[in-house]
């Protein structure tokens, strides 16, 4: 090294150091320490005491620990690819030339700058059983059939389809995402098949998917990891306890409930760095499977 | 557009661009690396002179300005302590990460729930030292008041707005259904027949007016079965797998079979409007009969004035027993960490005044935790029945929650089990064994852990 490129490391070292010391402090300790505490029994006030395994032996056998589990897989399994439709949907219609399309995509961002607690207690009142818009116009429809629509949030069985349905409102990010990527795909080649003939779903299926590939990795990669930590709209919606009957009860949820009502925070350490291997494992193998099919524009 | 060395040349003067961020960075590192000592050793805090005592507390509204005056009061008869109300959000969590990091407030406003588990923690400081000295004495007070405040028999907090729930029910609505409206049910029986004839369906077969439902407001899920003459823990043992408690859940199921769980889901997906707001339920007649506590009186007359009601004890399964009640109460506690603990109960000591904690109840719409009351207690009081929720709290059948650690975990398991009755997906013979199950094991746990930590203190202990 001489002396020049030296100075410049140790000048490069100093510039950084503020993000470096933070990151250590704020990031890398609390990481490592909440391993260390995952093994313990450590409730915030007293010094914590090493119990090895035991939060995990436990985690195996409690039936809540496994609830909020399933509950969040069958979130992520029906929130995912419903999203990434209706964002690809929306995208492909918001790129066709019609006039005012600055106003449509506007309006079709919206919904995503609205905070959570309000979109859920918005969302309550429209998933009102009795009273609310949904089910009024579901009731009109469905009358003829003599089937009458579910009582969303009350019920086991329709609570978390309810909350699939009001997270939908929070594609925007993901649909300027897919937009962005739209309008870089060349032109020449929607020509180029058009010559040959093709027809538009020909031309989606053959030009636009492969060439969106790489947004859409994106996009579902940052969703499945987004979806696994699902917490303020069931929060907002069953005031925090997860009901009726734990159905909404989802594992970030059973996570802050296990850390701050029964003050466990070793318990809490172990559910996180459960959910943390989870996570980069369900990242892990959809990078495995998406390796083939990505296409980059070069 | 300036190239970025030379704007930081600027902006350090003369200087070569490389000092200036050295020295940034530099202070940066010390700032990081050092802020423990930097921290000054914490100080006593003055306001004109006179000691700054920190009180945080949660109530807003009417219930923090109740508090408010008292403390304005205390700050007036004073010449040396200042009592700063701090109003806190949270205030449990907040509380114990103050305490963990070692600067609580002084005098912290928490309720009888969290007495057991932050005992047990050694966050809260005894209280009967500063009691014996100020001549305060536990006998002052309605029993079970101080009970709840108790843990493993040392006393932790004293009960500052004491609360006891009742049977309210809708006058009109009796009247309409042909009932005796100032006749509320005396047995549960009663109730459940009662409950049938004030509920009405509209031609679909949908319920439009509920005469009662454990499910509505259901707010203690986990004392049902003291109207059962069931307990929860017999201080030893989870007890949950008794014929009492097998009762109570079968009576809840009892509700779902006669009204249909599809009916009543309908039903409670329409009227489960804002408690505090004029869509309560209770306050639009769509239920007639509730069990709610003392400060319902307070929001009727806010948001229904013109309702007719009347409250009585809320009737039991058992014959002989009656004035059941769920007591609970607010309480004021001193945290282990407090660096003014003598001032703090100084406040405590005014506030336990008859004529102070009289004025806090009834501004709060609740009552005094003390057994002496004022003559013109009852007279001035704006709830018209509160002589009633005075008696259940003097009742011996006033049930507490248990002294017991994992309470919450108990109670969490008791909420799903009823709402999976209500929805018809459990039986109530099945549940009782899987609810004992489940909390039997989280208990050996608990007790598993204490041993590990009692032996761990050993071996630290020469």
């Amino acid at each position: 090294m001489t002396p020049r490129e030296r100075r410049n490391l140790r000048n490069g070292l100093i510039f950084i150091a503020p993000w470096i010391i933070g990151f250590l402090i704020f990031v890398a300790y609390p990481l490592v320490a909440s391993f260390f505490y995952s093994l313990c029994d450590y409730s915030v006030l007293r010094p914590p005491v090493y119990i090895g395994g035991l939060n995990y032996q436990e985690m195996a056998q409690d039936p809540v620990f496994w609830k909020s589990l399933g509950n969040t897989v069958y979130f992520t399994v029906l929130f995912l690819p419903l999203s990434t439709l209706v964002a690809i949907a929306l995208a492909l219609l918001l790129n066709t030339g019609v006039r005012g399309m600055a106003i449509y995509r506007t309006i079709f961002f919206l919904p995503s700058l609205t905070p959570l607690v309000a979109l859920g207690i918005l969302w309550m009142w429209m998933l009102n059983g009795e009273y609310g818009v949904i089910n009024h116009v579901l009731n009109t429809l469905l009358k003829p059939l003599g089937v009458q629509a579910p009582a969303w949030l009350q019920s086991i069985t329709w609570s978390k389809p309810a909350i699939v349905l009001m997270s939908l409102w929070g594609v925007g990010h993901a649909m300027v995402i897919y937009l962005a990527a739209l309008q870089d795909i060349p032109v020449q080649l929607y020509e180029a098949a058009e010559l040959d003939g093709a027809r538009a779903w020909s031309k989606i299926r053959h030009i636009t998917l492969p060439l969106l590939s790489p947004a859409i990795f994106f996009n579902v990669t940052m969703g499945i990891i987004t979806a696994m930590q699902v917490f303020a709209l069931p929060y907002v919606i069953s005031s925090g306890e997860g009901g009726p009957a734990r159905s909404t009860m989802f594992y970030s949820m059973y996570l802050y409930h296990t850390a701050f009502r029964y003050l466990r925070m070793g318990y809490a350490c172990a559910m996180a760095w459960f959910l943390f291997i989870v996570i980069i494992t369900l990242t892990l193998i959809f990078h495995r499977i998406s390796r083939r099919h990505l296409h980059y524009g070069q | 557009m300036l190239p970025m060395s030379r704007f930081i040349a600027t902006i350090g003067g003369h200087k070569p661009p490389i000092s200036l961020a050295l020295l940034a960075s530099v202070g940066v590192l010390i700032c990081f690396s050092a802020c423990d000592f930097l921290i000054p050793e914490p100080q006593d805090e003055y306001v004109n002179g006179r000691l700054r005592v920190t009180y945080w507390e949660k109530w807003t509204g009417v219930e923090g300005q109740a508090i408010r005056n008292v403390v304005d009061r205390f700050n007036a008869s004073q010449d040396r302590i200042f009592v700063d109300l701090i109003t806190t959000s949270q205030i449990d969590r907040k509380t114990l990460v103050a305490i963990a990091g070692g600067e609580p407030p002084d005098i912290v406003g928490l309720w009888n729930q969290a007495i057991p588990p932050y005992a047990e923690k050694g966050a809260l400081m005894p209280l009967r030292p500063f009691m014996e000295k100020a001549g305060m004495s536990e006998s002052d007070f309605i029993d079970v008041f101080i009970v709840m405040n108790k843990y493993k028999g040392e006393l932790y907090g004293l009960p500052t707005t004491p609360a006891t729930c009742s049977l309210h029910w809708n006058k009109k609505l009796f009247r309409e259904a042909g009932l005796d409206p100032e006749r509320p049910p005396r047995t549960l029986a009663e109730l459940d027949e009662m409950a049938q004839k004030l509920t009405k369906y509209d031609a679909n077969g949908n319920i439009v007016q509920l005469g009662f439902s454990p499910a509505e407001p259901n707010w203690w899920p986990y004392a049902w079965s003291a109207w059962f003459g069931g307990r929860l823990w017999d201080g030893h043992n989870i007890t949950f797998d008794t014929p009492e408690n097998l009762a109570t859940l079968q009576w809840i199921k009892s509700y779902a079979d006669r009204y249909g769980v599809d009916r009543l889901r309908r039903f409670r997906s329409g009227a489960s409007g804002q408690f505090a707001s004029p869509q309560n339920p209770f306050f639009t007649g769509k239920i007639a009969m509730i069990l709610q506590g003392v400060w319902m009186a307070n929001f009727i007359s806010q948001y229904a004035p013109d309702l007719e009601w009347g409250a009585a004890p809320f009737p039991t399964a058992v014959p002989g027993l009656d004035y059941v009640t769920v007591a609970q109460c607010d309480s004021i506690s001193i945290p282990v960490g407090s660096r003014h603990p003598d001032e703090a109960f100084e406040f405590i000591q005014f506030l336990y005044q008859q004529k102070e904690i009289e004025q806090l109840n009834i501004d709060q719409w609740k009552f005094s935790p003390l057994k002496n009351v004022s003559p013109d207690f009852v007279a001035r009081h704006p709830n018209p029945n509160i002589k009633l929720f005075m008696d259940l709290g003097s009742s011996p059948n006033a049930y507490c929650l248990p002294d017991l650690l994992i309470f919450y975990e108990y109670s969490d398991e008791i909420t799903p089990a009823i709402d999976k009755i209500m929805n018809g997906l459990d039986t109530p013979e099945h549940l009782v064994k899987h609810v004992q199950n489940q909390v039997s094991k989280k208990w050996a746990r608990v007790q598993q852990v204490v041993e590990k930590r009692e032996a761990a203190q050993q071996e630290t202990r020469p």
